[in-house]
């Protein structure tokens, strides 16, 4: 059985005008690859969502919505595993603190409730410029 | 962001003209429904029939609104949620608190009752 390899590596401005571009590869992904035999739209409108959730999280807590900095994406397939890197730059978050549903009418906080709803493992760590958010999904 | 705006009498019809409500446009469907309050409407239909995805903070967008208008004596109806869209809702259980109709006549025939 061919094992296909994939690694996108994507730098953008920290601004939510790109979340689509990076939703949209999520998706692409979803739809391209080999050896999958669960439901591909369902899969598509998962790795949209984790990767505009994740985005968004680094565009507006952690990058606080400064324009000039970057958010750094890496999206790697390794037998059956994706992995989801989102770099940044800034003050980072308490992601533990987000991780249960929130109150159906608290307007905030979703984001990394949906993340680690669909994702296997997620984790966010300390790097020696910022944070990265990792996400991890067998498939 | 695209939106289309119509008073329809008992409700104003919001149809978002739009692929994605995300983080990059929820504002600004926020912001339509912040002066439509402002205004003294409380009755909103939000049609979601061309919207093929929608994140948390689109979300959190249509519950901001669906506070306002309860906080006036008003509602705020969903209509139109293509089937991902609609597992959102469930996944979030937010399809608990909206009353959510197939298309946007039947969720304004629902105010005139």
């Amino acid at each position: 059985m061919i094992t296909d390899r994939i690694a996108v590596d994507i730098k953008v401005p920290n601004q939510t005008r790109y979340l689509c571009l990076i939703g949209h590869i999520g998706e692409n992904i979803a739809r391209t690859l080999r050896n999958y035999s669960g439901d591909r739209d369902k899969l598509a409108y998962d790795l949209n969502l984790v990767l505009t959730e994740a985005m968004a999280n680094a565009i507006q807590h952690a990058n606080v919505d400064d324009p000039t900095k970057e958010v750094h994406i890496e999206i790697l397939l390794v037998e059956q595993r994706l992995i989801i890197r989102v770099f940044d730059f800034g003050q980072g978050f308490d992601v533990e603190q987000y991780l249960e549903p929130r109150h159906p009418l608290e307007e905030h906080g979703r984001g990394i409730y949906l993340i680690n709803t669909i994702m296997d493992e997620v984790s966010y760590q300390t790097t020696e410029v910022g944070h990265v958010l990792e996400m991890v999904k067998n498939l | 962001m695209n939106l289309q705006i119509e008073d329809k009498g008992a409700a104003v019809l919001l149809a978002v003209q739009e692929e994605r409500l995300d983080a990059h446009n929820s504002g600004d469907l926020k912001n339509h429904m912040l002066k439509l309050f402002e205004e003294g409407k409380s009755n909103l239909v939000v049609d979601l029939q061309a919207v093929r995805f929608v994140d948390s903070s689109g979300l959190g967008a249509l519950v901001s609104g669906f506070k306002n208008a309860s906080s006036r004596n008003g509602n705020l109806k969903l209509s139109g949620l293509q089937l991902q869209v609609k597992s959102m809702f469930e996944l979030t259980r937010l399809h608990r608190v909206f009353e959510i109709y197939t298309d946007s006549s039947e969720a304004l025939a629902s105010f005139q009752q």
